[in-house]
């Protein structure tokens, strides 16, 4: 009866509120289409120049659909690179293949790379052997630069960079070690190797692979400031005073938070899941209920934290300041960028944070078309977390009210 | 005080503070307090501003918990969760939610009182006619008029019929008018058995109150009816009595 006079009261407040809604239900949407926007364009066609260079080379080139332009001289080739006209120039000297980079975008450097790769697999025969050599320095690049981008950053890779495309990769280095290999007189057959996908596909985009951590970041972000700043308007204008000068057992303060703002989230999970699957197209192969289920269980978590937290602040703006300790730090946790190049000690901090269990639990959800009791390790830990921070609301607002 | 049989009614229901102490850190702010207050009388607490009153009545309220003593209201220790339903508490300052209009914010703490349906809705008609607002009763508390939500936090005290009213300075900023309405209204409730305890600065409000507590520094200097203090202090006015216990002769 309480409890649903208090669920009642958050409704109302946030009817009343409509900018809240607006921003609640609108800006996830907003984000997440500008996401989209920037992350799901075509793959990038890298502008290369070529001097001297077979034509057979050219051809495949342009069948992989990069931008192609001669030159007559290296030198030229170098002015349109430094003028930034070319992403990577192709030079053929006394029987090699070298290739210069632009190098200054990791990015477009592999796609470059890509390129020259799916080149070397093309080409076939005398041109192959004269080549091979120039590609296997290629692919020890190859390797060093998809390294050292993976530790810049996950996110802004071409299509398609996770586990699976990395096995891919993996076995294209083998035909080139073979190609190497000067002792064999005439090359081993050389096939196209066949690539199969666990999960995903090769037309999956990064937008699909940290879609689901979005999600999951939206329901955890917006919850806990709305959630955070009403309870502190409470403490602030009194508000709390009064109420707990009524018979409400301070329980039931927090329960009727939990679901008045609970149920407003559920609406929120719902609006965010269906326009990303539905709309944006993001790739879902689990069950949208279960995506449901995990979206809610993350803003449990982040309503009472939230709650929790605004007990240490005395301001709107000093619970603005927990953007930058609590929510930022859980961002670069989140799987939203790689952690395996982490140190290891790092990694662990991930373990401490809602959004890490979330945004895992959500992509094996919508990735790797898991169910639910396949992720109720991140599930249990949400929950236990929910528990603990209720836990801790009902003991702080013992400074209120001592019974 | 009188008979026997008196006395142990008194006990019985009112309200009865012992030797209470409250604490912040360090800080005494309450000392040594020690009084009664009858049932069905209104009772006035009177001191300069800091001097305590807020901090001892939200112990009678059960919101606060005394650093050492007893507080009982109507025969039960406080505090406790139970009694807060038969406690009507006006805050010194206006804790209402301003993004609701003022139905709402009733209908919010009469569901919390366990008002509902029909009474529900006849209570708060009552106690917005009371304090004169059922024709705001749909426009948002933000925006509402200082005297207002004042008015409003008083119709939210009444809401649930409380066998002890506590109110903390609930006239200011209400206009002469509509205080002497009130304050008819109080003495209507304390005829009906209601225990009314009021904390004020003004002094003619002080006049109306069955009896006074003086409140000084966080100790209770004198307690008794206005004209108790009055005739104690040989002076002809509570103002000059009121001066008179603080060491001033006007
Ligand atoms: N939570 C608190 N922590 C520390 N000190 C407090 C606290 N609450 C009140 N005090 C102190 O206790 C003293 C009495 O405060 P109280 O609010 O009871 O005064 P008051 O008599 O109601 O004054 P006024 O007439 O201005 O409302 C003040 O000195 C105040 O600073
Ligand atoms: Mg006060």
């Amino acid at each position: 009866m309480r409890i649903r006079a208090l669920v009642v009261r958050i409704w109302r407040q946030l009817f009343h509120d409509k900018r809240t809604i607006a921003l609640m239900l609108i800006a996830p949407i907003f984000i997440l289409t500008l996401v989209w926007l920037v992350f799901n364009g075509s793959t990038y066609h890298p502008k290369i120049g070529l001097v001297n260079v077979p034509s057979r080379v050219s051809t495949v080139l342009q069948n992989e659909d990069a931008t192609v332009t001669k030159y007559t001289s290296t030198a030229d080739a170098l002015a349109a690179l430094k003028a930034q006209k070319l992403d990577a120039y192709i030079d053929y000297q006394s029987g090699r293949l070298q290739v210069e980079l632009e190098g200054s975008d990791p990015s477009k450097s592999k796609a470059v790379l890509l390129d020259l790769q799916k080149l070397e697999l093309k080409l076939s025969g005398e041109e192959v052997q004269q080549a091979a050599k120039a590609v296997q320095q290629l692919q020890t690049q190859v390797q060093a630069m998809a390294k050292a981008q993976a530790q810049h950053t996950g996110v802004g890779q071409p299509t398609g960079q996770t586990g699976q495309s990395g096995q891919a990769t993996g076995q294209l280095t083998q035909p080139g070690t073979q190609l190497g290999t000067a002792t064999h007189p005439a090359p081993p057959q050389l096939k196209q190797p066949t690539i199969k996908y666990l999960y995903g596909s090769a037309n999956m985009s990064s937008f699909d692979n940290f879609g689901p951590v979005l999600i999951g970041f939206f329901a955890f972000f917006f919850v806990f400031m709305v959630s955070g700043i009403s309870f502190l308007k409470e403490r602030t204008t009194g508000t709390l005073e009064r109420l707990v000068a009524t018979p409400i057992r301070r329980w039931e303060i927090v329960t009727g938070y939990v679901l008045g703002f609970g149920a407003f989230t559920t609406v929120q999970a719902a609006l965010i899941a269906w326009y990303s699957v539905d709309v944006l197209g993001m790739m879902m192969t689990g069950q949208f209920i279960s995506l449901l289920v995990v979206t809610l269980l993350l803003s449990l978590t982040a309503l009472t934290l939230g709650v929790f937290l605004s007990t240490f602040a005395n301001s709107e703006f000093q619970m603005m300041q927990f953007i930058p300790l609590i929510i930022v730090p859980q961002v670069f946790f989140s799987g939203l960028f790689n952690l395996d190049t982490m140190a290891v000690w790092l990694r662990w901090l991930s373990h401490i944070m809602p959004l890490y269990y979330g945004g895992d639990a959500l992509r094996n959800i919508m990735i790797r078309g898991e169910s639910l009791s396949s992720v109720r390790g991140d599930l249990v830990v949400l929950l236990g977390l929910s528990i603990v921070f209720m836990g801790l609301n009902v003991v702080t607002l013992r400074k209120y009210r001592k019974v | 005080m009188v008979t026997g049989e008196n006395r142990e009614a008194t006990t019985e229901r009112g309200i009865q503070v012992r030797a209470v102490e409250r604490r912040f850190g360090k800080k005494l702010v309450l000392q040594a307090i020690d009084f009664d207050i009858r049932p069905a009388e209104v009772f006035g607490l009177l001191g300069p501003s800091g001097s305590g009153k807020t901090t001892l009545v939200k112990l009678i309220a059960g919101i606060d918990e005394a650093t050492r003593g007893v507080v009982t209201v109507e025969g039960v220790q406080m505090p406790r969760r139970d009694m807060l339903g038969r406690i009507g508490y006006m805050a010194q300052s206006d804790a209402l939610y301003e993004e609701l209009t003022a139905k709402e914010n009733l209908t919010f703490f009469a569901s919390l009182f366990g008002l509902k349906g029909k009474d529900r809705a006849r209570r708060i008609e009552e106690v917005m006619e009371l304090v004169n607002l059922t024709d705001s009763s749909r426009k948002l508390v933000s925006a509402y008029s200082g005297g207002m939500k004042r008015r409003l936090s008083l119709a939210i005290a009444l809401l649930h019929r409380p066998g002890v009213l506590i109110l903390d300075e609930p006239t200011v900023g209400i206009d002469p008018v509509l205080r002497m309405a009130i304050w008819q209204e109080l003495r209507a409730m304390k005829d009906e058995g209601t225990t009314i305890v009021v904390t004020t600065h003004v002094m003619d409000e002080a006049e109306k109150c069955d009896r006074l507590g003086m409140i000084r520094d966080g100790r209770l200097i004198s307690v008794g009816s206005p004209e108790e203090l009055k005739a104690h202090t040989q002076t002809v006015n509570l103002e000059a009595a009121f001066l008179a216990y603080g060491g001033v002769r006007a």
